[in-house]
């Protein structure tokens, strides 16, 4: 469905000191240096797939997306997207694609949100049967009854967000772009966003690429991520492949009934200790979680155990460390 | 056509939010001009004409100026205000929707408090049209209407270049405004007040003489010679936009290519 080969792309980027002389200088002779933002990117990704892009600030995130929605031309590489290159035909290519961009927003300001969503419909030239559907389907699973009839700037963000992205669905895309959608929300929006991105997967087959620096979208949503740095892709695969991968240690936590008898397993680290709880780090080829708790419960009498993998935040700080970006 | 309505209404929508914000403006777009157009009565209080233009025809040569200037201001102003659009990023909005981007960003801003010089440069052409002495015929308001719809094209062309300067630089965009603004104040007289030199230039670089001062010529019967010539020449003004239409798409390429 979506075909990426071998893109690249590098910006030309004005050097400049700071200060008032160095500001004439570049005036007059202005330095260029080349920043590579993509080199040699590839990839596929399937119909009904959600894939998570992630990467640090400045990886290449945004360039990449905004090549594969038409935005901008690369240097070179191949990309087919349901039959088009995006930059090339960039009108046959948007029909099929809706975008949101967390940071701003597409609809107007002033005017409540269904002239908003009016003026869309001409703009995609959507049939009047078409999107009374789609409306329908969008404000039940989005809640939007009361919001329609509001102006967007007396909308929350997470209104709003709701609204943003039935915005970008209004024309049935086979394939949508969200750039940080969870960005600046609350706990509740968040999880409301999250649920209404599962479910047009699900019933629509809709294809979604997510950026995001919120791992807990991640974990709730991508079955498959794509890491990139400084303009690489540098790992392409299932979340749980990646967990295995580095996920080496579990935490056992233990509660027992007062006991402050002395403790050591051979494969485990004591992380704490006091006289009515223990937390070991357990090295997983070492020894199995399930042996550790049986001699534990040799020694005591225990009330509680607790096992958590680590979090997948740290992963992914340990991926960053690990590539150097 | 019909989605440039919708966005018109739309923003007007937008506009009549802010009422009495409207109302203020449109009452300053109609006393700002207004007191131009003062000035060149009082002028010709004193001296009864500039090189044989008596204050009618100038009059007349003023309002067909600044309809020209506040319609294409009204319609247009999406161009004149581009930058904002680059810099708030909102043209990246534009290109992932499938409609020119040319339409789109016609339909992103109107400016509707034009309507005050509007209506200001419709009271100096009937004032204008009442106390000059021309035998009307059919050719001469035809002409009259050309001029008024090529004008509305060179200044769109202008907004245009301009707003195509953005995808290179957002700095010193003032610069435009010598051409507008400028070509605004100039062409307000007939052309033939001025000296050779910036007759050439607002004739052949940025057509504007042809959409007053030419055509002028031959509603006012002081034509010599061919007068089909003068009469068409608000047609040659339009093709103006075509360049401008061209370096607009080489622009989005552009910015295209390098995303800044």
């Amino acid at each position: 469905m979506i075909e990426v080969e071998h893109l690249s792309k590098s910006f030309k980027v004005k050097k400049r000191d700071a200060g008032v002389g160095a500001a004439l200088k570049s005036l007059i002779n202005p330095q260029y240096t080349t920043v590579e933002a993509l080199h040699d990117i590839s990839f596929n990704i399937d119909e009904g797939e959600i894939v998570g892009y992630i990467g640090p600030n400045g990886a290449g995130k945004s360039t990449t997306i905004k090549i594969i929605s038409g935005i901008l031309v690369p240097d070179s590489g191949k990309c087919n997207i349901l039959g088009h290159t995006p930059w090339k035909s960039r009108v046959n290519h948007v029909k099929n694609i809706g975008v949101v961009f967390g940071q701003r927003s597409q609809l107007w300001w002033d005017v409540p949100v269904m002239d908003s969503y009016n003026l869309l419909k001409d703009i995609y030239k959507i049939t009047h049967k078409d999107f009374r559907n789609t409306l329908e389907l969008l404000t039940d699973t989005l809640d939007l009854s009361t919001l329609l009839s509001m102006p967007v700037r007396q909308l929350s963000l997470g209104q709003r967000m709701r609204c943003e992205i039935a915005a970008s669905l209004l024309h049935n895309p086979k394939i949508l772009f969200l750039d940080e959608p969870t960005i600046g929300l609350d706990a509740v929006s968040k999880i409301a966003v999250r649920n209404f991105i599962k479910t047009i997967n699900k019933e629509k087959k809709v294809t979604v690429i997510l950026t995001t620096h919120d791992m807990n979208d991640i974990e709730t949503l991508a079955e498959r991520i794509i890491l990139i740095g400084k303009g690489k892709i540098l790992l392409d695969g299932t979340l749980t492949e990646l967990k295995n991968r580095f996920a080496t240690h579990k935490t056992v936590t233990v509660d027992f009934a007062e006991n402050n008898a002395p403790i050591s397993i051979e494969g485990t680290t004591i992380l704490s200790r006091s006289d009515e709880r223990i937390s070991l780090s357990v090295a997983l080829d070492k020894i199995k979680v399930s042996e550790v708790i049986s001699r534990l419960s040799k020694q005591f009498e225990i009330i509680d155990v607790t096992v958590n993998s680590r979090p997948i935040e740290e992963i992914i700080v340990d991926l960053y460390k690990e590539y150097q970006i | 056509m019909k989605l440039y309505l919708r966005y018109m209404s739309i923003l007007f929508k937008s506009q009549m939010e802010y009422r009495t914000s409207f109302i203020l403006l449109s009452i300053g777009q109609f006393f700002v001009p207004f007191l131009t157009f003062v000035s060149i009565f009082l002028f010709f209080q004193r001296f009864s004409n500039i090189r044989g233009w008596s204050l009618y025809e100038v009059a007349l040569c003023y309002s067909v100026t600044h309809m020209a200037f506040s319609i294409s201001e009204c319609f247009a102003r999406g161009f004149d205000s581009f930058s904002s659009t680059i810099i708030t990023g909102n043209f990246d909005r534009i290109l992932v929707r499938p409609r020119t981007t040319i339409l789109q960003v016609l339909g992103s801003k109107f400016e509707f408090t034009r309507i005050g010089r509007l209506t200001q440069s419709i009271i100096v052409l009937i004032y204008a049209l009442n106390n000059i002495s021309v035998v009307w015929d059919i050719y001469k308001i035809i002409t009259l209407i050309l001029m008024v719809i090529s004008g509305i094209l060179i200044f769109t062309g202008i907004y245009m270049l301009g707003a195509t300067l953005c995808f290179w630089t957002i700095e010193g965009l003032e610069v435009v405004n010598i051409f507008t603004d400028g070509g605004r104040e100039m062409t307000q007289y007939p052309l033939s007040i001025y000296k050779e030199w910036a007759k050439k230039f607002f004739t052949f670089v940025i057509p504007f003489g042809t959409v007053n001062y030419l055509p002028l010529m031959f509603i006012l019967d002081k034509v010599n010679g061919n007068k089909l010539i003068y009469m068409l020449t608000p047609l040659s003004g339009m093709l103006f936009i075509i360049p401008c239409v061209l370096i607009w798409s080489f622009g989005v390429k552009h910015y295209k290519s390098t995303g800044s």
